[in-house]
């Protein structure tokens, strides 16, 4: 090598920088060794970010179980359209329609059954400590299968039999150990309201925030049971239509019918309703919210501080990587490349934590709480924002790294 | 050929209005390619900032100054960050990463080229680093090496991009007298090996004798200049290519 050949480099002109996918790499790669070198900060940022994803999963898990639990019944039922009153708010506190406009409803050619539900609340009398507690009953002709739990087929019979009705067995813990019992003796007396009346079987439903449990019944014995309930009212009409007919034409047909006493809800649309309840009527919706908002609010701020002190504890040396020739804009990349890899190493255990959670609360709850794919990418997305908006928060501390100070 | 650095009439001030301080007052210098420059003078004398201007670190107000070709007079400041690739710096205190090992560092200035790859930049770090005899420390983080040992980790990270020119302030001095006088013979021969001019801001008496020149500034004035020798490193780098560089 002479002394030309040496001097050639020198005399190049600009060198080509790398390309943006190559320089983003050489970015996160130095976040990462950054990251890697203190392992104790590296921890309580993972731990922060985790927090942050814990909580968020457990306000939306509880968010979507009451929402869902909300409408357990409605999807439990077998219909294509529901009859309502325009003015029932939620089904555990339904207005009352007309029992004829159910007959009335036969008269549209696609319809193929229609079925009365009554829904009612009463006290159910604890066997074992004999407190009373509300209860949802939920009365409907046996033979027209309109509902379908899990339990009821084998004892449909048995519930035509006079008082008699059956239990569900997801309802909370404090109506008494009423699937207990009736392992250990079969059918047995409970109370509801003041009647005395027989446990003859065991069905599931669920357990939702307007009804801590539930109790099934044939039409007669649902009338036997709420006594001033006169015979002509119903709180829902379930309409099933003949095979190939279109919900839609159905349901404007069965409009054109109706007086304006009654809605046509669609399934779909009977549980956006009663959703919105839940949603717009009540502050949980609002609650869960702002729960999942403060998740993410305290996860930032751990995120920022560790973010913020990895650059103030090396402003000399990220001044010197400017001094050398490294853009803010790399420099940037290096920070946020920092965020990612927090987002991500924070998210993964937390997404496992709050699994293990799910399957706890449901236990203590009987919310349904389940870990869902969609879920775990909006949580993902979230924490990745957060940690982004951490990062972008650092990045101005970026600026009090003057190369021109170095000297 | 052209001279790396190429200063004339170069005046600096700091703050505003009634604030307003000259630091550089129409200052002319030019270095020649391979040749050493000492500057130096009292605190305040504005020698600092002239260096920060050549390095391009600063925006120039007023007079022009042309380093390595480029006129950084009016220059934007994405011009003086491409700029700064070709420049190789050197600080008083090391600035290594800590989070890096030496070879690292070092290979950090060649990721600035898109035309090297990683293997190859490692390879490169590997034997600036052998150039400076830290062969057997290459893999160590800053932490674990001497105070010597860390600025000819510094020496190799200014000089592996093969710039065009060293801009170099007090490297010495956070050194003892042995090791200061090896990392500037160091410098100073890797330097010349590879015609880099190199600008050098020093109050240490103990290595002006590195200097080709030596530059003396006081009250933002060039009060003092050796004479521009000649440009005629060649013959030196030559002699200096033992190091196989």
């Amino acid at each position: 090598m002479n002394a030309i050949g040496d001097l050639r480099p020198a005399l190049r002109g600009a060198l080509r920088p790398p390309g943006f996918l190559a320089g983003l790499w050489l970015a996160v790669r130095l976040a990462w060794r950054q990251l890697r070198s203190e392992k104790a900060r590296l921890a309580s940022a993972i731990a922060g970010v985790m927090f942050a994803c814990v909580l968020v999963f457990m306000q939306l898990g509880f968010r979507a179980a009451l929402f869902e639990s909300a409408t357990t019944l409605i999807s439990a039922m077998r219909a294509d359209l529901f009859l309502m009153s325009p003015m029932t708010l939620a089904s555990f506190r339904p207005e009352t329609i007309p029992r004829a406009r159910v007959s009335q409803a036969l008269a549209v050619e696609a319809v193929a059954a229609a079925v009365p539900v009554y829904l009612a609340q009463a006290t159910f009398r604890n066997p074992e400590s004999g407190r009373r507690r509300t209860i949802q009953l939920i009365g409907f002709d046996m033979e027209a299968g309109v509902l379908d739990l899990p339990g009821l087929a084998p004892i449909r019979d048995a519930l035509k039999q006079p008082d008699s009705f059956a239990f569900d067995s997801r309802s909370r813990p404090e109506f008494g150990p009423v699937p207990r019992l009736f392992a250990e003796r079969g059918p047995f007396p409970a109370q509801i309201g003041n009647r005395e009346m027989r446990v003859v079987g065991l069905v599931e439903l669920g357990s939702s925030f307007g009804a801590d449990g539930n109790a099934v019944l044939s039409e007669v014995n649902f009338r036997r049971a709420v006594r001033e309930r006169p015979a002509a009212l119903v709180d829902l009409a379930a309409i099933r239509l003949r095979p190939g007919a279109d919900p839609l034409q159905a349901q404007a047909a069965l409009r054109a019918v109706m007086p304006p006493d009654v809605a046509v809800l669609t399934g779909e649309e009977l549980r956006a309703h009663e959703r919105r309840y839940w949603e717009e009527a009540t502050p949980i919706g609002f609650i869960f919210s702002f729960g999942s908002l403060m998740g993410l609010i305290v996860g930032m701020v751990i995120v920022y501080q560790i973010l913020f002190s990895d650059i103030a504890g090396h402003l000399r040396e990220y001044a010197t990587l400017k001094a050398m020739g490294y853009s803010n804009t790399h420099l940037a990349h290096t920070v946020l490349g920092s965020a990612a890899i927090l987002a991500l190493l924070g998210f993964l255990p937390g997404t496992l934590v709050s699994s293990i959670l799910y399957g706890v609360v449901a236990d203590a709850t009987f919310l349904p709480l389940a870990m869902g794919v969609e879920r775990a990418g909006w949580v993902f997305l979230m924490i990745f924002a957060m940690c982004a908006a951490a990062g972008l928060l650092a990045l101005r501390k970026l600026r009090d790294a003057d190369p021109a100070d170095m000297f | 050929m052209e001279h790396p650095v190429q200063i004339a009439g170069l005046t600096y001030a700091y703050g505003e209005g009634a604030l307003r301080r000259e630091v550089l007052r129409d200052v002319e210098l030019r270095v020649a390619p391979g040749e050493i420059v000492i500057l130096t003078g009292p605190s305040g004398s504005g020698k600092t900032t002239l260096l920060t201007l050549a390095g391009a670190l600063r925006a120039v107000q007023s007079g022009s100054c042309r380093v390595l070709g480029r006129e950084l007079a009016g220059a934007r400041e994405g011009e003086r960050v491409a700029l700064r690739r070709r420049i190789g710096f050197i600080f008083q205190n090391h600035n290594l990463l800590g989070f890096l090992t030496a070879r690292q560092n070092v290979a950090m200035a060649l990721e600035l080229d898109g035309d090297t790859t990683e293997a190859g930049r490692l390879e490169r770090a590997g034997r600036i680093l052998a150039a400076v005899g830290l062969e057997e420390h290459a893999d160590k983080l800053p932490a674990h090496l001497s105070g010597g040992q860390r600025q000819r980790v510094a020496v190799a990270r200014a000089l592996v991009g093969r710039p065009g020119l060293i801009l170099a302030d007090e490297p010495t001095a956070a050194l003892d007298r042995a090791s200061g006088q090896e990392v500037v013979h160091l410098l100073r021969d890797l330097a010349r090996s590879r015609g880099a001019a190199i600008l050098l801001v020093t109050h240490d008496p103990r290595i002006l004798d590195v200097a080709d020149r030596i530059v003396a500034m006081e009250d933002g004035r060039v009060v003092a200049n050796a004479g521009e020798s000649a440009a005629t490193t060649g013959g030196r780098a030559a002699a200096a290519d033992q190091h196989g560089l």
